[in-house]
């Protein structure tokens, strides 16, 4: 019997195999630190006496509490001060590299490893971080760890797991237009749950993966987690190779020949098993966006709030009712007319160039919705400079959307990025929990194609919905 | 890590599926460069909310969590654990836990029990029926008793082991430091190192404020 893609990976990183019920010891190539979640991990170091083993396999960034606005001034709110000094601090004691606020490769994690060429194919990557399924996009075996374990790695350059169950997730056909990576992940998650990838990695597959660009792919890893998975990969091919061909850290000369030559090794083969599938066809996929408060709770566009009373689950009835209340909905109210305060694009689910360019293309030559704010943060320093010189910046503040420096920002509101209570906001972000993205904040998680017609429109919209939001717009509603 | 046996404490039972992480801790607490001092932080939205559980005088002192599937999901942040250590729980009952939450559990010795969901519903009911009733949980016996009832629950043999031997992973795994070392000495040579530092020189940006 053949082998998936994920079992390849956890064997070619095998340092021990565990005896008797043992985790066996995966080593790992790459570790990325921020400041939230590493400061009592390099504490932890410090008391028990040890030392980083692996500073050249290790990088950090300052992502989750930096402001973005005045970044050339000192961070206002102290303890975000003081998070990101203890990074600063345990970067120059231990020798890690650190791309610091204001340094061109500043920003969110997920966004900085991939535009560097640190992530690449047939990697285990680590990071204290959930969203780090990211990188699986490159066909990878990327995975968020607790603070204990960022230690552990940073002592080790190893850790001890028990292996995951393999789940692949066959994308069929051809996404219409209109549709992105964001409604087909979101699409997946409503579908199994957001407890329904527990203990798997998930191999997205099908012809519908496979035309996704690099960036598109990352979105669909990103949330793999919402899903309840440790990871999610797809397995690499030409487009994998392009992107990262050049980067600063790519393999060059002989090396990268090899590299590509094992590159090429990682795909699942034909007559492996995996231990559970689930097929999807993008064909039938509209824009997708979340009611409630998980992603799970996601509907097309078109859908209207669920009605509890007809869902035949108790837990499933009780959590649709909970959000409800919390969301401000009734049910049976379209999801087309619900007005949205603010539109958030940005994070390291829709935070890459190819994600502004898409919602500057809507947005451009239009009018702002009067009463709704946007707010564009880049996913890093380097994507904000490459709009900026692709002039994509001028699009967004024409239009009257707040342009803004690179973070987390309103993904998560450590930063002084944050809805108000009852707020109600349109996200390319990944999770639409109770309060995430400030205390009694609402957020209905979307494609970065229905937060630029939702801007427009004021309300819920695909960029399908908008011959009609012109009209609306001149008659000043 | 102090060892785990058994556990008797006050059961708290709490009604609700997919409690996250950003539940159990919002990212405003997240802020701390300690490892303590976060039981303030636990359910801090909730805390403000009078009916909450544990602003019930019977479960204040609770220390044992009932809770509905899914619990721990979201974000990677062990906060969360150290939360629920801080404010005094010592065990948390699931029917179903979020992989991660789980790992960092283990790691700080905050036992999670897998408990069917069928019997979560009968120790709720339980619990309900006299606040402020206690649980004993046998890591030993793997069971969760209430009175006169007694449910098995589940949880990873190593774990069990390693929280009944009160023992630091970083510690185990250094005593194969010498495998690790071979294992390095295979690493293909295009696997990316951090340093020396190398960056995209197409846009040239003068750091806004140079590193301290």
């Amino acid at each position: 019997m053949g082998t998936t893609l994920a079992e390849k990976l956890w064997a070619d990183h095998l340092v021990r195999k565990g005896e008797d019920g043992a985790p066996d010891l995966i080593y790992i190539d790459l570790h990325m630190c921020h400041e939230v979640t590493s400061p009592q991990a390099f504490e932890g170091l410090r008391l028990a006496g040890r030392q980083v083993r692996r500073p050249d396999l290790t990088i950090a960034t300052e992502d989750h509490n930096t402001p973005t606005l005045d970044i050339d001034k000192p961070i206002a709110d102290l303890t975000s001060r003081t998070q990101v000094d203890t990074l600063r601090n345990n970067a120059k004691e231990f020798g890690i590299r650190i791309h610091s606020l204001g340094d061109a490769d500043q920003g969110i994690v997920h966004v900085v490893g991939p535009q560097l060429g640190l992530t690449m194919p047939g990697m285990t990557v680590v990071c204290g971080d959930s969203h780090t399924s990211t990188h699986g996009a490159f066909g990878s075996l990327a995975f968020g760890i607790g603070t204990s374990e960022v230690e552990h790695v940073l002592a080790t350059q190893t850790l001890p797991l028990k292996p995951f169950k393999t789940m692949a997730i066959n994308v069929d056909g051809e996404l219409p237009e209109g549709s992105t990576a964001k409604d087909i992940i979101l699409a997946i998650i409503a579908k199994i749950g957001t407890g329904g990838g527990q203990g798997y990695v998930l191999e997205y597959r099908g012809e519908a993966i496979r035309k996704l660009s690099m960036e598109a792919r990352m979105t669909i890893c990103n949330m793999s987690i919402e899903a309840g998975a440790r990871a999610g990969m797809i397995a690499p091919d030409e487009t994998t190779f392009e992107y990262v061909k050049g980067r600063p850290h790519a393999p060059e000369g002989a090396d990268w020949d090899a590299a590509v030559d094992y590159w090429r090794t990682l795909t699942t083969d034909d007559d492996a098993v995996f231990d559970t599938e689930v097929t999807l066809n993008a064909a039938d996929l509209e824009p997708f966006v979340t009611w409630g408060t998980n992603p799970g709770q996601g509907l097309p566009l078109s859908a209207t709030v669920p009605n509890p009373a007809e869902i035949a689950d108790a837990d499933e009835r009780e959590a649709a009712a909970n959000a409800i209340k919390y969301m401000g909905l009734t049910p049976g109210q379209p999801l087309r007319d619900l007005a949205i305060d603010t539109v958030f694009l940005g994070s390291c689910t829709n935070g890459r160039i190819e994600d502004l360019r898409a919602a500057a293309e809507i947005i451009q030559g239009r009018t702002k919705a009067p009463h709704t704010r946007m707010l564009v943060v880049p996913g890093s320093a380097r994507v904000r400079l490459q709009a900026e010189q692709e002039g994509l910046d001028k699009v967004f503040i024409e239009f009257g959307a707040e342009w803004r420096n690179a973070g987390c920002s309103m993904c998560l509101g450590m930063n002084p990025d944050q809805l108000k209570p009852e707020e109600r906001s349109a996200s390319t972000s990944n999770r639409n929990f109770e309060g995430r993205q400030g205390k009694g904040g609402r957020t209905h998680l979307v494609s970065p194609l229905v937060a630029a017609a939702t801007a427009i429109r004021g309300t819920l919209s695909s960029p399908a919905d908008l011959a009609d939001a012109d009209v609306l717009v001149g008659a000043g509603a | 890590m102090e060892k785990f046996t058994t556990h008797t404490g006050i059961g708290v039972p709490l009604r609700r599926s997919n409690v996250d992480t950003d539940q159990i801790i919002p990212a405003v607490y997240l802020k701390r460069v300690t490892r303590t001092g976060f039981e303030d932080a636990l359910f801090a939205a909730w805390r403000g909310d009078e009916s909450f559980i544990l602003n019930q005088d019977e479960y204040k002192a609770g220390s044992v969590l009932v809770a509905g599937p899914d619990f721990g999901t979201g974000s990677s942040r062990e906060h969360a654990v150290w939360a629920l250590k801080d404010y005094g729980f010592k065990v948390v009952l699931a029917s179903r836990f979020a992989d991660i939450f789980r790992g960092n559990s283990g790691k700080q010795g905050l036992v999670t029990g897998i408990v069917s969901q069928e019997n979560i519903e009968l120790i709720w009911k339980l619990l309900e029926t006299e606040p402020g009733k206690e649980i004993t949980v046998s890591l030993e016996d793997r069971t969760v008793t209430v009175g006169e009832l007694t449910v098995p629950f589940e949880i990873d043999d190593y774990v069990r082991w390693r929280l009944m031997e009160g023992l630091d992973d970083i510690g185990l795994t250094l005593q194969n430091e010498a495998d690790i070392t071979a294992f390095e000495a295979t690493r293909d040579a295009w696997r990316p190192k951090t340093l020396p530092a190398k960056t995209d020189e197409k846009f040239v940006v003068e750091a806004a404020r140079p590193a301290q």
